[in-house]
């Protein structure tokens, strides 16, 4: 070892770059103002639904509000008055709610079988079939507004929650079949062939083999469902009346009532009380998706 | 009759205009083990999902077990199947994966877990039936996949390139394990693989196949010596067979090249054979290098390029521009560039016609 000593005296390597090297301060400045851009309404929101109306009209928006209170949060949920009714947002909330789960559980569940007929079970007409499909989803839904306020009517559906879930439905399907399509034509062909060969039918492999695969497309399509019916605000006024809109119709009735004075402070609570649900959702699936991704990668 | 176990007759395939197997007849007997074998996209894989009743054939018949399966389920085919990609169900344990197939037949529990039990025994997996699929090396994969077809207690194996995915040591290990198990289970096995190591070692007989068609049906060791066509005597044989253009001259009694002659005496002909343009192929452990010339049996060559193979040497000679390689043992020193006799071995070459290409 007399040919490779160490030279141990002084640092080696490339110099460390200071934290405050220009390129950082650039880097982060942006970042810290892109996101005060993004983060100031909410912030305004936030503080102006706690505070009481006296503090609003002292004029100062950024100004903390002086012993916050929730009266505001209570009244856009119970009690705060569209022209019509006068109990909140939480009728809103549980139309939304009758009207989301039953349409975001029903167009996955066609979508998904669908895809997977498309993918592995491949009929006579299945790419022409798949190609009408996805025309649809091209299709801008304003022409399709009027047809189908008369079909709801003829169903005897309209203004009925039943119509709109019916119609929620059929709206997502084209993109949702698109997407479970994709994913499982990207399911190796040959573990279907073992599970034919061992005696799957079309039933046996999609749940037992095609679905437990699939956790991850399937967080996608909930998190697409989810915050696009629960956004919904064109369906929800044009093939539902007053008792049965969606929350959406309801903060836009409630903001732009009227009587009285304008309650920023409830407007505000009760913009955010409807934003929530796509918030959680986002919230919970992230890490579900970040797992079930993790969990579909592993190869069989 | 009773000895077929599988019978594949006038068997055509169509993908859409693309013809991909040809009027294709094939019987396999009980208990014989049949390879496939051939390049990439001659149609190995499409014969054998053909057999288990994954693709529709586009004409044609196949019995298996003395019935008509042309259109039956793959399930009802009396057939078990591995693959290249192992495809476990990667979300069950490897009990799961084995009992999966007779769940679906409805088998009484104890029946289930009898066969199971025999499968793990048989192929040492029982320490491995309630790890998931990712947790298993390659050759554990494998061989899981392997008793998801034994557990189905079935007359006919298929394999398509089962061991490809494995490195080499493996392979070879596997390979011996397969023809164990072939021994002792004696149930008919075909086995797809483009691996002609694993075609001569495994096979009763091997079907060589190209574009469709099947080239050769023979035992190994007539395959390897007794090519049927310029085609095969190419592909089988590692380092490959050297073929010499030429002519056969003197009422088929000499070959001649170049100004070169030898002679043909020693031949078996599979009949008469006449004067004419033909190919000459000879292995390289058919060609000696002699230490005298002798008219007629040796030719003058140049060593071109030497090639250490461990036990064996491969030498590169060149007459006149024909290259032919021989196979010596690694003791005997030899210099490249130097002149030496080349005897080849008549009595264990073949000839072939130029213009159709089939055996002499
Ligand atoms: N679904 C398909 N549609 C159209 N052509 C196909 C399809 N599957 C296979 N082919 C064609 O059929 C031919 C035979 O394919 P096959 O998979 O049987 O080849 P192989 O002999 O198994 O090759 P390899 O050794 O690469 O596995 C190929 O030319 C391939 O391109
Ligand atoms: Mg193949």
């Amino acid at each position: 070892m007399t040919d490779a000593t160490v030279n141990f005296d002084g640092p080696h390597g490339p110099k460390p770059k200071p934290i405050f090297s220009g390129r950082n301060i650039f880097i982060y400045g942006t970042l810290a103002i892109v996101s005060a851009y993004y983060l100031l309404p909410l912030y305004i929101m936030i503080i102006t639904s706690l505070k009481d109306m006296d503090q609003i009209r002292g004029g100062n928006a950024f100004e903390l509000p002086i012993g916050p209170d929730f009266e505001a949060w209570v009244k856009a949920w119970s009690s705060a008055c569209t022209g019509l009714n006068c109990d909140g947002l939480s009728r809103g909330f549980w139309n939304s709610f009758q009207i989301l789960v039953p349409s975001v559980v029903i167009s996955i569940l066609i979508a998904s079988v669908n895809g997977y007929a498309l993918a592995n079970w491949p009929f006579r007409w299945s790419n022409i079939f798949f190609t009408i499909l996805i025309f649809g989803a091209f299709i801008p839904y304003q022409v399709m507004i009027y047809p189908i306020v008369i079909i709801l009517r003829e169903l005897g559906l309209y203004t009925k929650l039943t119509g709109l879930v019916m119609v929620h439905s059929i709206f997502g399907m084209p993109i949702l079949t698109l997407l479970f399509r994709n994913y499982f034509t990207s399911v190796p062909e040959e573990l279907f062939k073992a599970a034919r060969v061992d005696g799957a039918g079309f039933w046996g492999i999609y749940f037992k083999i095609m679905v437990p695969m699939s956790l991850p497309i399937f967080v996608v399509a909930i998190i697409l469902q989810v915050t696009g019916i629960w956004n919904d605000f064109l369906f929800g006024v044009i093939y539902t009346k007053a008792e049965n809109y969606p929350m959406t119709v309801q903060l836009n009735n409630i903001v732009n009532s009227v009587q009285g004075t304008k309650e920023y402070n409830v407007n505000m609570a009760a913009t955010i009380l409807t934003g929530l649900v796509p918030l959680v959702v986002y919230f919970i699936s992230g890490k579900l998706f970040v797992r079930g991704i993790a969990a579909g990668a592993v190869k069989g | 009759m009773s000895d077929v176990s599988v019978s594949v007759k006038n068997l055509d395939l169509n993908f859409g205009s693309v013809e991909v197997l040809k009027d294709l007849n094939l019987d396999i007997h009980h208990g014989e083990f049949l390879v496939l074998l051939g390049p990439s996209g001659c149609g190995k894989s499409t014969l054998l999902n053909c057999l288990a009743g994954l693709l529709d054939v586009s004409g044609g018949q196949i019995h298996i077990s003395g019935k008509n399966v042309t259109w039956s389920e793959p399930k009802d085919r009396g057939i078990g199947m591995v693959f290249q990609s192992y495809a476990l169900y990667p979300q069950m344990t490897v009990r799961g994966n084995l009992e999966f197939g007779l769940k679906n037949q409805k088998l009484p529990k104890d029946e289930i877990e009898k066969r199971v039990a025999r499968a793990a025994d048989i192929l040492q997996i029982q320490e491995l039936l309630n790890r998931k699929p990712a947790a298993l090396s390659g050759g554990q994969r494998q061989r899981v996949a392997i008793g998801r077809a034994l557990v189905r207690d079935v007359d006919v194996f298929l394999f398509d390139e089962p061991l490809s995915n494995l490195d080499a040591k493996l392979r070879s290990e596997l390979r011996v394990e397969l023809k164990r198990l072939h021994n002792q289970l004696a149930n008919t096995m075909i086995y797809v693989t483009h691996d002609q190591i694993e075609a001569l070692t495994l096979a009763d007989r091997i079907a060589i196949m190209r574009g469709g068609y099947i080239q050769q049906l023979a035992d190994p060791m007539t395959v390897y010596n007794k090519p049927s066509n310029l085609f095969v005597a190419g592909f089988i044989g590692s380092p490959a067979m050297s073929m010499i253009d030429g002519e056969i001259q003197n009422g088929g009694t000499s070959f001649s090249f170049k100004g070169h002659s030898v002679t043909l005496s020693g031949y078996e002909a599979n009949g008469e054979v006449h004067d004419g343009k033909a190919i000459l192929g000879v292995r390289p452990e058919h060609v000696s290098i002699e230490s005298t010339a002798q008219a007629g049996k040796t030719l003058e060559a140049t060593l071109d390029i030497i090639e250490p193979l461990g036990s064996n040497t491969l030498l590169w000679f060149n007459v006149d521009g024909v290259i032919i390689s021989a196979l010596v043992p690694s003791e005997l020193s030899y210099k490249s560039g130097q002149t030496y006799h080349l005897g080849l071995d008549i009595s264990k070459a073949s000839l072939f016609d130029a213009a159709s290409e089939q055996r002499l």
